[in-house]
């Protein structure tokens, strides 16, 4: 269990070992998503590799969370902005696709600022596929009063990622963060 | 100046900094994964059917019959555009052309999306059947491809799947919902189902591209999708009570949209998504 709990982290954050793209994982995760401004790319899990050449060039590597997701071009460029700012003169960033991005790697820091921030967080794990064609539904908690009494007023919200929700007890709507 | 003091919003200008206008590597491959002719045309055509239908969703943008219509179609058509660009990204990999370039610089008969696609928007109805029966056979095809031998094409297959899930769920409840509401909202959905299925045949036609592609494992032949495409729609149609329309299909005798003949709505639509970046080639903001 704890071997299996390890290779999860791991692929939610894969930090790397070498000092040098240590330090700059480090300044590339200071970046935050500029719809959800509370989250870095690295709660997200969308920061996927960072690597720094013996000339000092650094490649960076990010994952979209939806496809189409505006915000990944700004999260870029943010990156390669932090990056010159701490004195890296060469940062290239590319996109990978694979592993797919599922919000099952969001940390549970970042979980708990988004619920601060008035989002509800992702709740239950992503369907794996041939497990049936129902989707398990969890109830989803209010995340101002912690009421399970809601309801899905719309399955899309605001951005890709987020579905709008209303609470019967407290009576206001909120922004839940799809499971993906 | 120290780490505290950065702050990249504060700090974006366009003369400081060149930033690249195209990410590199579409997918698992990474950087530098080049498409061979064949596998670039069948990028083409997924890319195509992709963008086409994301542009005809956008129109709905303020038009839909709720407010949160609009906000699901447009999110759709958001997944939907970076499918395309995935796609025609990697489908340019081979003749060094970019995704731009691909969407905004070939004419109507260069394109390779399906009649489906490209098929009005009609009342709400019609495009919910048009999603309905699109969104069933992309997850379907998606799913499948996720295992190709071309680790790109499998890469960008494994993601689209999980965001036309949602798009399959939104399409099928929109179906029973009007089915099962008013006279009006009936007599509209059995009409479009009855419009739009003519032109589900083609999704499903194999070509000597797909059958060389899916010898090796890269691509998926379409046929090999229409079992379980039909079990989804008998299921939601029978549960709606439409009758499954029979017969009638509209495209063999042209051979269809993958050849580069199409119905006569793609030229308008084409016209309108181009004329910006025709009327300022280069122009970028």
């Amino acid at each position: 269990m704890v071997t299996a709990a390890v290779a999860a982290a791991s692929i939610a954050r894969p930090i790397p070992d070498d000092p040098a793209a240590l330090r700059a994982w480090q300044v590339a995760a200071t970046v935050t998503d500029p719809e959800v401004p509370v989250l870095t790319i690295e709660d997200l899990g969308v920061l996927r590799s960072v690597e720094v050449g013996d000339d000092g060039a650094v490649r960076v590597q990010l994952t979209p969370t939806y496809s189409g997701c505006p915000a990944l071009d700004a999260m870029r460029d943010d990156v390669v902005l932090a990056l010159t700012h701490a004195g890296y003169a060469d940062v290239e960033v590319s996109l990978v696709l694979a592993p797919a991005w599922t919000t099952d790697w969001m940390s549970d820091a970042g979980k708990a600022k988004l619920r601060r921030y008035g989002i509800q967080a992702p709740t239950g794990k992503a369907a794996v596929r041939g497990s049936g064609p129902v989707r398990l539904q969890l109830a989803v908690k209010c995340p101002r009063c912690d009421s399970l009494n809601t309801r899905e007023l719309a399955r899309f919200g605001s951005t890709s990622c987020k579905a709008l929700y209303e609470c019967r007890d407290c009576l206001e709507p909120f922004d839940y963060f799809k499971v993906l | 100046m120290s780490d505290a003091d950065i702050d990249p919003h504060g700090e974006v200008t366009v003369d400081r900094l060149a930033l690249a206008d195209e990410f590199a590597g579409a997918g698992a491959a990474g950087e530098g994964a080049v498409a061979s002719a064949d596998v670039a045309e069948y990028a083409l055509r997924l890319g195509d059917d992709a963008l086409v239908l994301a542009q005809q969703l956008g129109m709905w943008i303020a038009r839909a019959p709720e407010l949160e219509e609009d906000v699901a179609l447009g999110n759709i058509a958001l997944d939907l555009l970076g499918h395309a660009r995935s796609l025609l990204h990697y489908a340019g990999t081979e003749s060094g052309r970019s995704e731009d370039d691909l969407a905004y610089w070939r004419d109507e008969p260069d394109w390779r999306n399906a009649w489906i696609f490209e098929q009005p928007n009609g009342d709400f109805a019609h495009t919910i059947a048009r999603q309905f029966f699109v969104a069933t056979y992309l997850f379907e095809l998606y799913g499948d491809l996720s295992s190709s031998t071309d680790p790109t094409l499998a890469a960008i297959a494994a993601k689209s799947m999980k965001e036309v899930d949602y798009h399959r769920d939104h399409a099928t409840q929109w179906v029973l919902r009007l089915a099962g509401g008013t006279d009006e909202s009936r007599r509209r959905m059995i009409t479009a189902v009855a419009d739009t299925w003519p032109y589900v045949d083609e999704l499903f036609h194999d070509d000597e591209l797909v059958e060389r592609l899916a010898s090796d494992g890269v691509a998926v032949l379409p046929s090999s999708l229409r079992e379980r495409f039909d079990e989804i729609v008998d299921q939601v149609l029978a549960e709606a009570e439409i009758e499954l329309p029979t017969g009638r299909t509209a495209f063999i005798a042209s051979g269809g949209g993958r050849r580069g003949r199409h119905t006569e709505h793609l030229g308008p639509l084409l016209a309108e998504m181009q004329v910006l970046a025709r009327q300022h080639p280069g122009a970028s903001w």
